[in-house]
């Protein structure tokens, strides 16, 4: 079978070769995907530093967190699956208790409680982002696949437990993040089509209920995503500039830093959740397709390391992992462009902010990892 | 058996299974990616005209940008209205985190009001967004230095240069020249809203306010970059700009050029020093007022740059009025200024000649009757022609003729002069004093018996008193049309205009009004003697003022009554309050041969027309003709 280039790259045919191959493989970095990684935090850095205003501090800043992100994925992939299987537990455990901290006595920053001081400052669901389809992956190694109903019992309270403690923060976007990674899990490990389907029908009584828990800021953004016109310079204020500056970039874009939109300061939150809108801008549909490609990749990548993975905890871990961050693509994407409502949802590995970026490339630490340790395991 | 197998891990089959859910799940991703790039074609594709446009409206705003006000000279192109910077301190509310505190350092360092913080607060509160709060509208040199090196420590404050228009000779020429002030409310309705964009300020008064629409010019507007918060962003940011619509660039407002000679304007105001009164020159071949002076006058910068309210309180309390434009606004009984006028109707219907006597004994009185109307001179005049009534000023001989005239056709003769209605000068808000008829009477008043004329109001009409009234301006301009001898120009301050830019000039041509025609120009040379006795001949009334004057003069003196001596009372002035003594008048002209030069002078309350008004228009006139516009 002759493999295009890309498909060799995603079928991990081209193996590094020479002193840096065995120096890759020793880390057990896998190529292709940190090639993807690279490419898309390379184009980020790019984008951001025009979504920044120039501003060279904050640029340096996010080149530093990157830095760091990159280190915790090196740390990551040196731990073998089974090891983390192992702390699964107690990984989880920890969060739980971080979360209740949290709620407790964290740290208020506009008027949400996410921040816990524990000589670092950091926020425990981030933590939670990858303890949570983990113990999920975990509960399920042992047991029959696709699972029973009481196995999915135990592993809907393993999700809903956190997804409720992180929604009452309030941290929307992150909650709805977790509960997806957990939902993901259950149907990578087989849950059947029809019980999907079922789930899907209960949602809307389950919205409804969701409805009665969402703070008013949250409320607001649905009902601005209906109509975002009914309030312009309010509630609909961003999503209506999104669109413009997204609309106005064209085919080609406006050129880098160029966007009116984005330097005039137009378009809120333009470094963070909303620097997709700015890419959209100023490279066009041209550029934001490109980044769309290079995501497509790695996600293919992290699927392909997930279908060749030894064992079922390694397994759906591989899938979720690679699946959560399309979900974390599309969201933004999506409510960037007016289609699903705003949740505070950064671009991954393009919007400024460390602390998710470090979960992010964790998370691609665990694939490394697996990948590496897939011959080592029985079949 | 089957439960036995199924607890046992297939790995295979688990692995088939997931194959087929992560198909499931690629399947579903591209599915809800496609979604995304389909809307984003839908924007960036369908929608990018739409989107383009508005992203175009969103940063660009359209500013307004105010024209240069027009200069405003005098005959020989001296500035009397000017544009110079001046220093505005202002706050910026979003950008001062305390802006009490701010207020009272600033406060303290007496860069402004402290009992205006209240307002100052207020304002912050009210203001648009981004829009500064003037905090101290004209900065001296030293709370700009002041300010200037302790600005690090008052950020969101700063001091910003402006136009401000500048009176230099503010107090002398200010009844003429008038002032620009803040747009009313009512200004803004009857203006051109986009002429006026971008204007705070108007002519209210004088020339500034009837020459608005020459002096003012149009607005223009420009295009700026305007970021989220509505501030404008740096120049450089402009590249941003591929397109945009041109600017408009404003067009100033011409210059302006009065008749008025500022060395003379400034004499007239200096003679009127600590009087309340006005004085009016009229060069009597063209209408062109020479000077247009009130007194007391102000400073029309107060105006021009803001005033606290106490200084506006202080202008407007003043009992002396110094606002008050008494040249073209205020109405005085003009007294014996109006003899020689008599004279010609009297010579023009047969009531005289010039050559008739008749005997003064100090009063007269009408047949049947023993009211007594005295003469200012109590042992009379004896035996008087015209001239001698004219130079002396005897009241009698006017009662006598003036009861052969007849108050209506004495009212038709002073019409000619133009007394009794406007002149026509280009200010806005002149007053048409008041020449009384019988008709006027009974519109007046209404039917008998209020509104019937008695022969009594006819004598006192003859020398200028009762109902009769007139402006300073009306009596230049009738005394302008005796020293022409009839030939009659409307007044005016304004003798061109000219474009700033184009350097073309516009001169407003005299207008020539009706001419005073008489059977005789006999008449005229006996009015004009008679007048030149006035100052020349050791018995007229103002010959100490005229004996040493260094041109000949015409004039003729005039005292008015402000309340009505009681028959047979003695006038007193000592007794009187101040503001009770006689309004002191006097008309002139020069040089007799040729006249240059018309003037009236109104000294209020000066109580002697001779001897307090005359030397104010024998100052004038040598001023005038000293000065080389001597023939």
């Amino acid at each position: 079978m002759r493999l295009s280039q890309t498909q060799r790259a995603v079928v991990g045919a081209v193996a590094p070769s020479g002193g840096f191959g065995r120096l890759m493989r020793r880390l057990n970095v896998d190529g292709p995907l940190l090639g993807g990684l690279l490419l898309i935090s390379v184009f980020g850095l790019f984008v951001l530093y025009s979504a920044v205003g120039e501003n060279l501090r904050l640029w340096v800043n996010q080149l530093l967190r990157f830095g760091v992100a990159v280190a915790a994925m090196l740390i990551v992939a040196q731990l073998s699956p089974d090891f983390m299987r192992r702390w699964t537990p107690l990984a989880y455990a920890g969060g739980l208790v971080l979360l209740l901290l949290v709620l407790v006595t964290g740290d208020v920053s506009q008027g949400a409680r996410r921040w816990l001081d524990l000589g670092v400052r950091f926020q425990p669901s981030e933590i939670m982002k990858l303890a949570v389809p983990m113990m999920a992956a975990w509960y399920l190694h042992d047991r029959q696949i696709p699972p029973r109903i009481s196995s999915l019992l135990v592993i809907t309270l393993v999700i809903a437990v956190p997804t409720f403690m992180i929604a009452r923060q309030p941290d929307l976007g992150t909650s709805l993040l977790i509960a997806a990674s957990g939902l993901i899990v259950v149907v990578l490990a087989g849950l059947s089509i029809r019980l999907i389907l079922g789930l899907a029908v209960l949602s809307v009584p389950g919205a409804m209920i969701l409805w009665t828990f969402m703070q008013d800021y949250q409320r607001q953004r649905v009902l601005t995503l209906l109509n975002p016109d009914s309030d312009p310079l309010g509630a609909g204020y961003n999503i209506i500039q999104s669109k413009i500056a997204i609309g106005s970039g064209g085919l080609f874009g406006k050129g880098w830093t160029n966007g009116s939109q984005a330097q005039l300061e137009f378009l809120p939150e333009r470094d963070t959740d909303f620097i997709f809108a700015v890419m959209a801008e100023e490279l066009g549909l041209l550029g934001v397709l490109a980044l769309i490609g290079l995501y497509m990749f790695v996600i293919g990548r992290g699927l392909f390391i997930a279908i060749q993975a030894g064992d079922t905890f390694s397994r759906l871990l591989a899938g979720t992992v690679s699946l959560t961050f399309f979900i974390y693509v599309f969201v933004n994407t999506a409510m960037v462009t007016g289609l699903v409502p705003v949740v505070g949802i950064p671009l991954p590995l393009v919007s400024f902010g460390g602390t998710s970026m470090v979960t992010l490339m964790a998370g691609f630490g665990i694939l490394m990892s697996i990948h590496s340790h897939r011959k080592l395991l029985p079949h | 058996m089957a439960s036995l197998l199924s607890s046992i891990k297939d790995h295979h089959s688990e692995r088939r299974l997931f194959v087929g859910r992560v198909a499931f799940s690629v399947l579903l991703a591209l599915v809800l990616l496609g979604t995304v790039v389909a809307r984003l074609v839908q924007l960036q594709v369908f929608g990018y005209e739409h989107f383009a446009e508005r992203s175009q409206g969103n940063r660009v705003r359209i500013e307004a940008v105010p024209p240069i006000r027009g200069l405003v000279f005098d005959r020989q192109g001296r500035v009397l209205a000017e544009n110079l910077p001046a220093y505005r301190l202002e706050l910026i509310p979003e950008q001062v985190r305390d802006i009490e505190g701010t207020l009272t350092r600033l406060a303290a360092l007496g860069l402004i009001d402290e009992e205006a913080i209240p307002r100052f607060l207020e304002l912050s509160r009210s203001a648009p967004r981004f829009k500064p709060v003037a905090l101290n509208l004209r900065m001296t040199d030293e709370q700009i230095a002041d300010f200037a090196i302790r600005r690090p420590r008052f950020p969101g404050v700063d001091f910003r240069p402006r136009l401000v228009r500048h009176y230099p000779d503010g107090e002398a020429v200010a009844h003429a020249v008038g002032y620009v002030g803040a747009l009313s409310t009512e200004d803004l309705q009857a203006l051109d809203p986009a002429r006026y964009a971008g204007t705070s300020q108007t002519g209210k008064t004088g020339v500034e306010n009837s020459y608005e629409s020459i002096l003012h010019g149009h607005a223009g507007f420009r295009h700026i970059v305007t970021n989220a918060r509505g501030r404008q962003v740096p120049a450089s940011s402009r590249d941003l700009l591929d397109t945009l619509p041109t600017d408009k660039q404003p067009a100033p407002g011409d210059n302006v050029y009065l008749s008025i000679d500022l060395d003379l304007q400034r004499t007239a105001y200096q003679s009127l020093e600590g009087r309340r009164g006005a004085v009016v020159a009229i060069d009597p071949w063209s209408g062109e007022i020479l000077a247009l002076t009130s007194a007391p006058s102000f400073d029309p910068n107060l105006f021009a740059l803001g005033m606290s309210s106490a200084e506006f309180r202080a202008l407007t309390g003043d009992p002396d009025q110094p606002l008050f434009n008494r040249a073209v606004v205020g109405t005085y009984p003009p007294g014996s200024t109006i003899k020689p006028m008599l004279a010609i109707a009297a010579l023009e219907t047969g009531a005289t000649n010039l050559t008739r006597k008749s005997l003064c004994r100090g009063w007269f009185s009408l047949p049947n009757s023993s009211h007594r109307y005295r003469d200012w001179k109590p042992e009379g005049h004896g035996e008087i022609d015209l001239h001698g009534a004219i130079a002396q000023s005897c009241d009698v001989y006017f009662y006598e003729i003036s009861n052969d005239i007849g108050i209506d056709r004495m009212h038709d003769y002073l019409d000619r002069f133009g007394l009794g209605h406007p002149t026509g000068i280009d200010i806005v808000g002149e007053v048409a004093g008041l020449v009384p008829n019988r008709e006027w009477k009974r519109q007046r008043f209404g039917p008998s018996p209020e509104g019937r004329w008695y022969q009594g109001e006819t004598i006192i009409a003859s020398i200028g008193q009762g109902y009769m009234l007139a402006t300073p301006l009306q009596l230049a301009s009738a005394t302008a049309a005796v020293a022409t001898r009839g030939i009659r120009y409307r007044p005016r301050l304004v003798a061109a205009y000219e474009n700033p830019l184009t350097g073309e000039r516009t001169l407003t041509a005299p207008e020539r009004l009706a001419d005073v025609n008489l059977s005789s120009p006999f008449y005229w040379d006996g009015i004009v003697e008679a007048m030149y006795g006035v100052m020349h001949e050791p018995d007229g009334t103002a010959y100490e003022v005229g004996s040493d004057a260094d041109h000949e003069i015409a004039g003729k003196s005039g005292t008015a009554q402000v309340f009505s001596v009681a028959q047979d009372a003695e006038y007193n002035e000592e007794e009187l309050e101040e503001r009770m003594w006689d309004h002191a008048l006097f008309i002139a002209f020069a040089p007799l041969e040729n006249p240059q030069i018309a003037v009236s002078v109104i000294v209020e309350n000066g109580s002697s027309g001779s001897r307090v008004a005359a030397p104010v228009a024998k100052a004038v006139i040598d001023a005038y003709l000293g000065a080389g516009h001597a023939p």
